[in-house]
This record gives structure tokens, sequence and C-alpha cells, in this order.
């Protein structure tokens, strides 16, 4: 199932969506609460790797609006606090720290309490939520959302200290506990080394993005001039420049070396900045900036064109040099991994480039029972990444704690149930609906611009949710082919809408995808092929890629040997252990 | 979802022809025909024919007569003109709108029960006036839509669902045809699309009657061990005696050379068809060894397929009876009712 799989926490999607479809609100908010821990804050942020993985991309040109759904379920939810895992009233003795209280380290909380683990919380700062609070402004995640989904992992029981830097990892390492884990972010934003940066004339019109959103999130920062420069164009440099924008700021432009197609922010960020009439300039390469009487004027850039070279990579040629006039500019051009308070002698080994080594599976550094999730663990990425990173080092912890190989990771495990219910009817909705993908609305523009914490995007209105669930393809009812009841009548084949069916003489893949009833270009989509039929001996292909799952193979097959069948991937989460316990 | 309609979307990749449609635009509406139903494989193989010729599906006139292979007409091209007479009745009335408007491409679809019991007067009239006219029978060897009666095209000991075998022997449509001086006599399998298209094809470009007879077996009444136009049987018992490789474009009127077993023909438009012979020595060109050859098969058993006899040099309809060349519909009110001193000379020349 292409979104499942794209999510890295691997969210149920049909699923959740179907639910929402049924009005159990609270079902599907659950659903997602399993796998990614915050419906609600990823409903409004999400990077959304689903959405490009989406089929219905591939079918009519935009995928389905799945984050924005996710929303709908938290907004919608009842009270579900009832329904939430608890952790057990007899503790098992084992005591966890964890560094930081970003998005990952809540997640290793959140899958550890119900276990009985004391997780200890040390947070530098005087709040939760890590990133997700002081960096992404409030426009986009407003603070009550943080505060209820963070306040269902801490209501646990998580001992959450404020204001609690951990200065020393062999200190921490000292106090005894059962295992560590450092979930403490990327938090070093990157400095541009050109003329002129370190002249202190202007330092104070030089900012790093992540720490002007940071002290505007805490009031350190309340105006910035009107000509704002943002260099770099990723997250970060989004959420700058509109922020410029409500403290004042006219003009804004954000400056890219590149052109658009290699963009890091997402095409809908670049459209919500320019919404809020920011420029976006291509191309151009920082050169120096332009101080005058010791006045900050502007800076200047080569305009560059771009040429591919053998290798893939690109080459630049300088085209012109041009000065664009700023009354202050914003860094944002990436984030380091700093570590300044672990020992280099504290048993954990760094790389050459002075980052800890981190199992890819299992969280773990060098260092026995010291796990690293998050930012912290690979560079810079994004919250669901934190939360995938934390559900995975809480089994780890686990392993580590009972005495067990963390390499021994528990096994995914699959379900397929018939969803046919009877004749023309399925368990799921198989019509197709052809509706265009919903468009959010937007709280307008003087709203916004009064203040950084009246949120933009409004949610959708039960129409639109109504239809945009509909959009859905359901990929995981599956199309299942029983060929030895295949009387090769073409009904199937000549039913299918998008001509995903053929049967044929057998061959290899690269010669049956020149012979299928429509061109199967999409190398990435599997063809299913199935064993020799009955009476010919040639094979059912099957080519996945814009299968609707509307069932009507199924539907026209005169003996059922096409069934839909509903696929449910089984994720092992550290939390399962629990019921287990807690009902043994 | 209660009743099922296929969603219109459409694969993104889908080709067009060279008027600009997908196959799905000769689509019509959603088959009722039971699911697996042979009939239905011939729709989707008209659909693909006519997609691949590139009619343009206003230019059709669809004429049926009664029988669920007579209700397919509703379920291709939705904007073609259509017709659905009386049982056994489609060739006069598809001789009568031919006669009116001779520019339509006509497509008759019937099955063995309205061609060759109730109607079997009717086909032999239609071939000997040779119609303009692609003649599809959808044979499954039962009345399917009063629910499995043995029809005329039954084989002797064939068995019913019940268990009865048949006792009178049957009535071929290809060796009637191919008798009465039928110039153009197929058979085709409805599950084999590789065949059948180009026959359909073919038969689409000849001019006068073009019959296919299409064994397309009856999935609930007639598709059971002991039947003789099951899937199974029909796949086990064909013998293909000319495969049609290609129908090349109007413009692509050069034959290969040096290839014996290829026999081309070229049709009244310009257009060749070609054959490879699969059987030694077979000639569709030839009536008389087509009659012997389909009957031997016949004795053994065998089914036999392909193009079996086509003749360009026949005359349809119109060119026998020197009509107008037009529509009827297209003539000036003047020519078409030329009034009432008109009559009166035409009368005076019978008198
Ligand atoms: C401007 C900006 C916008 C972003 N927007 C999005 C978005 O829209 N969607 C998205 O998915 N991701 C977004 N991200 C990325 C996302 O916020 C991070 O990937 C995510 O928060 C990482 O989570 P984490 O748990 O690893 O660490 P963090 O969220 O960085 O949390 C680390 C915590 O550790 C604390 N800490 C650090 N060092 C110590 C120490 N020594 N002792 C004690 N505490 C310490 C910090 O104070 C912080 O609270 C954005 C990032 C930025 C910078
Ligand atoms: C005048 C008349 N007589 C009898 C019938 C009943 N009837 C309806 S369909 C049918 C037979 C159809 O058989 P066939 O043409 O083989 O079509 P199939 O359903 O097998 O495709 C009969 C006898 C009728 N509709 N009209
Ligand atoms: S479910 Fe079956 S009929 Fe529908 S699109 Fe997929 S393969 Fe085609
Ligand atoms: S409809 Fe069923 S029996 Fe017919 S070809 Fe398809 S899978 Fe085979
Ligand atoms: S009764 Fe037989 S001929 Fe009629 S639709 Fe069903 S399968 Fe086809
Ligand atoms: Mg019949």
């Amino acid at each position: 199932m292409d979104c499942q799989y794209a999510c890295p926490a691997h969210t149920n999607v049909p699923e959740y969506l179907r639910l929402i479809a049924q009005g159990r609100h609270d079902d599907s908010y659950l659903l997602n609460r399993e796998s990614n821990v915050f419906p609600g804050i990823l409903g409004r942020t999400c990077d959304r790797p689903c959405e490009p993985a989406c089929r219905r991309g591939r079918v009519d040109g935009k995928p389905v609006a799945i984050c924005r759904l996710k929303r709908v379920a938290a907004d919608l939810r009842d009270d579900i606090t009832d329904r939430l895992p608890v952790a057990p009233a007899v503790k098992n003795g084992k005591r966890v720290a964890l560094v930081g209280c970003g998005p990952s380290s809540l997640t290793v909380a959140n899958d550890l309490m119900p276990l009985g683990y004391d997780c200890v919380i040390l947070e530098k700062l005087d709040r939760s939520g890590g990133l997700m609070r002081v960096n992404i402004p409030a426009f986009r995640l407003p603070a009550s959302v943080l505060d209820e989904e963070i306040g269902y992992v801490l209501d646990m029981g998580v001992d959450i200290r404020y204001n609690t830097p951990v200065t020393s990892m062999k200190a921490l390492l000292a106090e005894g506990y059962d295992a560590v884990y450092v979930g403490s972010g990327a938090p070093k934003g990157k400095e541009l080394d050109i003329p002129g940066r370190d002249d202190p004339a202007i330092a104070d019109r030089i900012h790093i993005g992540i720490d002007w959103l940071k002290s505007v999130h805490f009031g350190h920062i309340e105006k910035i001039e009107s000509r704002v420069l943002i260099i770099g164009v990723g997250n970060t440099a989004m959420d700058c420049c509109r922020t410029s924008r409500r403290v004042g700021a006219t003009d804004v432009k954000v400056i890219a070396r590149r052109s658009r197609p290699y963009f890091k922010a997402s095409p809908w960020e670049l459209e919500d900045a320019e919404e809020e009439q920011v420029e976006i300039v291509e191309n151009h390469v920082p050169k120096r900036f332009v101080i005058e009487g010791g006045q900050l004027k502007g800076m200047e850039f080569d305009v560059v064109r771009w040429t591919d070279q053998p290798g893939g990579r690109q080459k630049s040629d300088v085209l012109d040099t041009v000065v664009i006039p700023c009354d202050a500019v914003i860094l944002a051009i990436g984030q380091d991994n700093a570590f300044p308070w672990i020992e280099r002698d504290a048993g954990i080994a760094f790389d050459q480039w002075d980052v800890p080594v981190v199992d890819r599976a299992t969280h773990m550094s060098s260092r026995a029972g010291v796990f690293f999730g998050g930012d912290a663990a690979f560079g810079p990425a994004n919250i669901i990444w934190a939360v995938e990173h934390g559900h995975q080092a809480a089994i780890s912890i686990h392993q580590y704690c009972q005495g067990l190989p963390v390499t021994d990771r528990p096994a995914f495990g699959m379900n397929l149930l018939s969803a046919k219910m009877g004749m023309h009817s399925w368990s799921y909705s198989n019509d197709y609906n052809p509706s265009p993908r919903a468009k959010m609305t937007h709280e307008e523009l003087v709203k916004r611009f009064s203040d950084v914490a009246v949120e933009v995007e409004l949610g959708f209105s039960p129409e639109q949710t109504a239809r945009e669930v509909q959009r859905c393809l359901n990929c995981d009812i599956q199309t299942d082919f029983t060929a030895a009841l295949c009387i090769e009548c073409d009904a199937c084949v000549d039913v299918c809408p998008v001509n995903c069916l053929t049967i044929t003489k057998d061959g290899d893949e690269a010669d049956l995808r020149g012979r299928l009833s429509a061109p199967a270009a999409n190398l990435s989509q599997e063809l299913y092929v199935s064993g020799a039929l009955p009476q010919t001996r040639r094979v059912m292909v099957k080519d996945e890629d814009v299968c609707l799952h509307c069932g009507l193979c199924a539907e026209r097959c005169p003996t059922a040997a096409w069934d839909m069948r509903k696929f449910e991937l089984e994720i092992p989460y550290a939390f399962a252990a629990a019921g287990a316990a807690a009902h043994g | 979802m209660t009743s099922i309609t296929k969603p219109p979307v459409r694969h993104p990749g889908l080709r067009r022809n060279s008027i600009g449609l997908t196959a799905r635009d000769y689509e019509g509406a959603m088959s009722t025909l039971c699911a697996g139903c042979g009939h239905d494989s011939v729709t989707a193989a008209i659909i693909q024919a006519a997609w691949e010729l590139a009619l343009p599906p206003h230019r059709v006139a669809k004429m049926s007569g009664i029988g669920c292979s007579s209700k397919t007409t509703a379920y291709f091209m939705k904007q073609a003109h259509g017709f659905n007479s009386v049982h056994g009745r489609m060739p006069s009335v598809a001789s009568g709108a031919n006669a009116a408007n001779r520019e339509l491409h006509y497509i008759g679809i019937s099955g063995d029960g309205d061609s060759l019991s109730i109607g079997l007067g009717q086909l032999c009239h239609a071939i000997r006036r040779n119609v303009n006219l692609l003649y599809v029978i959808e044979n499954n060897g039962v009345y399917g839509l009063t629910k499995g009666q043995f029809s005329a095209s039954s084989d002797v000991g064939s068995k019913s669902k019940r268990g009865e075998p048949n006792v009178q022997p049957p009535i071929d449509p290809v060796q009637l045809a191919l008798t009465l001086g039928a110039t153009f006599v197929a058979r085709s399998f409805s599950g084999d699309k590789a065949q059948l298209v180009p026959i359909l094809k073919a038969a689409f470009e000849h001019t006068g009657l073009a019959l296919v007879d299409v064994i397309s077996p009856c999935v609930t009444f007639n598709d059971h061990d002991g039947s003789t136009k099951s899937y199974r049987y029909t796949r086990e018992h064909t013998v293909e005696l000319t495969s049609v490789d290609l129908v090349p474009l109007r413009r692509e009127i050069g034959v290969p050379g040096g290839d014996e077993a290829v026999v081309s023909v070229t049709m009244h438009d310009g257009d060749v068809v070609r054959f490879r012979r699969t059987e030694d020595g077979y000639d569709p060109t030839d009536r008389e060894q087509a009659i012997a050859h389909v009957r031997a098969c016949q004795h053994r058993g065998e089914v036999a397929t392909g193009i079996l006899f086509i003749d360009e040099s026949g005359h349809d309809m119109h060119e026998v009876n020197g009509t107008v060349a037009g529509a009827l519909a297209e003539l000036p009110f003047e020519a078409l009712c030329p009034g009432s001193a008109s009559l009166a000379e035409l009368m005076a020349e019978f008198r």
C-alpha cells in the first residue's frame, strides 16, 4: 500500500479515512495515534511523504488530502482520554532518561510508560514540544493542540523536568539509569561565511533562522525591519518569511541558489508563502553583505545558470551580479547536530563529521544502553521521522532492559480478509468519486498578519471532508486472484475501467510490460503475474499502478477467481507487550 | 454500491486513435448480462475493432433482435444509431435501414436462436440480398435469455445443464452462408480476441454482408462438462484455418513478397487483408474448398475458425439494384419526392 509504505510510521491511511467517512472520528484518531502519536499536530504540519506516493495522484493528478483529513479526525474527536493507554500501578523497576522533550523523546515515553517504565525527561527549556513548539510558528500549529497531545503522553506519569539542560553525558550515565535516550534534536543553525558577515555594525540585522523563530516564539523579538531577505528555501525559510510578514516586514524575498524543482520546501509551502506576498527569487548565489557607512544596504548575489553535468551533478555559470537592497537578513540554510555536552571519551563513538555513530535499525550508539533518535540521530528530518525513531528506540530499550539482544526485533504481521458481503456489496465503499482534491480555506490576509498566533488554515468543511475521504482508492483492499478458478472468459479484463488486467502468454517482466492492455510505464509499481491458467496455460497479469480497487473485476468474475481482500499490516510496538502483561 | 457502473475515469496513458478517441469512448451502457458471458467479450472486441479502425461512432448503426446477444448493442458505441427489433427480424430492419441510408456503418448483432431458429429465413434472404452489413452471430447453442433451451446450433449429443442430450442436427451458419453465396464468412471465439478483433476489422471493411459466427459461451446455461459450446470444449476443439495477420491502413496496399503462406485480398476501398494460411493449402478465396474443409472439420468434431471465405468481387444490395448514390435523407426534396407528374410517368412505364 503506497501511502502506508511511504509513511515513516506506516500509518494505516485508508482505514482511518474510512472511519472518518463513517463519522467515527474517535476511532480514526486513535488508529492514527497508534502509529503517529500526534494526529492533531501532524494533521497540520506533517511533511506528508504519503501524499506524493498516493495512487490517486497517478489517476487524476492530485493525491488525496491525507494529511489535512488527519486534522479532521483530530478536530472532531470527542473526549478520548479514557481510551488512552495508561501506566500500570506496579512499575517494572526500570528507569530511562530521555534528553529533550521533542516528539521523538515523547514517543519513546508514550511507548514505554504502559510497560511500567519510569521515564524521566530532561528538558533545557521551560516548555515541552521541542522545535514543534518553539520553531513551528503558532499560525501553523496552535499551542492548544500541542498542549493537548503532549499532555496525553506526560499525563501517564512521565517525570518531566523543565529547565534542566543536560551538560554532561558522563554525569548523566553516572546516575544509574537503565537506559538513556538522546532526543535533543539538531539545534545549531548553519552559518554563511561571506564578506561582511562578521561586521559588528550589522550584527543585529542578521539572524540565524531557527534562533530567530525561537526568539519570536518567546517574545524576545517582536519586530523586524521592512525589507527582509531570507537566504535558503527549506522549511525554516518558509516559516521565517511568513513570520516576518507578521512582525512588520512588508517586502520579503526568499533567495534560492537553485531553481524551483530543486527546492527543499514542499510545493504547498511555497504556495502558502506566495499567497502572503512573499517573492521567491531563483538561481541567486550570495556573495557579500553590502555595508555602507556602517549600515546594511543590501546583499550582492551572483545570478547563475545551472547545467547538467555527466555523472548527474550540475555546474553553475555566472550570468550577472546584482545587489538586492534590504534592511535585515535571515539565514535559513540548514541545521547541524551539536553535542557539546557529550564528552568524547564517554564511550560513544563519533564519526569523521563529529556526529555519533548510531545503528539505523536499533538506534543504539556504540555504547550499549545509550540510544539516539529524531534529529539527533541522523541529522534534521521531520516530526514523523522523529516519531518513528521513537517507536523503534522504544522497542530496543525494552529489549535491552530485559537483557535481550536489541537486534532481535519483533516481526511485522499481516492479515488478509475477504471484503465480500454479498451481491454487489462490499465492506467498503467501492464507488469511484470523481471530485477534484479539496482546497483548504485560509484565514484572510489582514487578520492573519495581525497576530502570529492566528491559525491560517481553517480546516475542511463537512462537505469537503465527505468528498475528500471518498477520493481514497482503498489501496488496502487488494485484488486477490486464484488462478485455478479462472475460465478465461475475459470479463474482468473487459470491465476494468483503467485497463489494469491482461491475459497473455507468460514472459519476463520487461517483455510483459510491452504487451499489456495499457502502457505500464511506472516501473516502481509491480506487475502481478499469476500461475498458468487452467485452460490455455496463459497467465493473468495485473499492473497495480492505477488500480482503483473498484472491485468490478471481482463483481464480473463468474467463478470468484478474483476477490477483494482487505490487507492489514500488524505493526510491532513496544507498548503492545503491555496488553499481554496487563491482562495476563 | 447496489448495482454496478463503470466509473468515468480512465487510464492516464490510454492511446487515442486518428480521430482523437480512446477505446473507452466506444463503450456503451454497463452490461446487464451474467458475469462471464461470452457476449460481453464480443462487445469488447467490437469496441477494440471500431477503435482501431477509427470509425466515427455517430456514423454507425447497431441493429439487433431479441436475446441476450441482441441486448449487447446497448453496451457499445453509445453515440451510434440503434434499432432493437422483434425476435429474428433484425435482417429485415437492417435491410430497410441500409436501403434508406447506405452511408452508415451497419452492425447487426444476433444470436443462434434469433438467427437460426425463429429468424432463419430472414438471415438467408439478407445473405442473398448481400446487404452491406457486419452480421455477428453470438453463438452459444442455447436460448440464453429464456433460460437455456437448446437452440438450432446445438450439436447432436451436446448435453443440457440437466444432462439431457440434444438429438436434432445442428444448423451451421458458416456452411449455410457459404452455400447461399455469402461473400465474407468467418468464425471465431469470444475467448480469443487476438483472432476475433482482426476478423471484425476485416468484416467491417467488407462491402456486402460479412457473416461472423462467434462461439460465445453462455456461462450460466451452457458452460458445463458435456456441452460442446463451453469455454473449455471450444478451446480444445478449435482449428484455425487462416490467421489474419493485419488489416493495413488504406495507404499501405503493398503486400510482402516471397512469403508463400501469405494470401492477400484487396478490399473494395483499397484496404488489403492478409492471411497467413495455417492449414496446408487452405485457400480462403475458393468457395468449394471452403465448404468441403469446414464440413470435414465438423465431421472430425473440430471447430474451424478464421476468415473462411472472402470474395471481394461481389455486388451489394445497392449495386445490384442500381439505387441512388447517397443517403435518402440527404437528397434534395425535389429529387426525393419529384411530384405527381413524375409518378404518373413511372406508372405509365408499367402499363
Ligand atoms: C523552522 C522549522 C520548521 C519546521 N517545520 C516542520 C513541519 O512543518 N513539519 C515537520 O514534520 N517538521 C518540521 N520541522 C522539523 C521538526 O520540527 C523536527 O524534525 C522535530 O521537531 C525533531 O524532533 P526531535 O524530537 O528530534 O527534536 P526537537 O524537536 O528538536 O526537540 C529537542 C528538544 O531537546 C531539547 N534539548 C536539546 N539539547 C538539550 C540538552 N542538552 N539538555 C536538555 N534538553 C535539550 C531542546 O530544547 C528541545 O526541546 C521544522 C523544523 C524547523 C527548524
Ligand atoms: C416472437 C418471439 N418468440 C419467442 C420469444 C422468446 N425468446 C426471447 S429470447 C429467445 C431466444 C434467444 O436466443 P438467442 O438468440 O440464441 O440469444 P441468447 O440469449 O442465447 O444470446 C426467445 C425464444 C420472443 N421474445 N419473441
Ligand atoms: S479493482 Fe479490478 S476492475 Fe477495479 S481497477 Fe482494480 S483491477 Fe480494475
Ligand atoms: S472474470 Fe474471472 S473467470 Fe473470467 S477471466 Fe477474469 S478471473 Fe478468469
Ligand atoms: S443467460 Fe447465458 S447468454 Fe444470457 S447473459 Fe447469461 S450467460 Fe450470457
Ligand atoms: Mg443463444
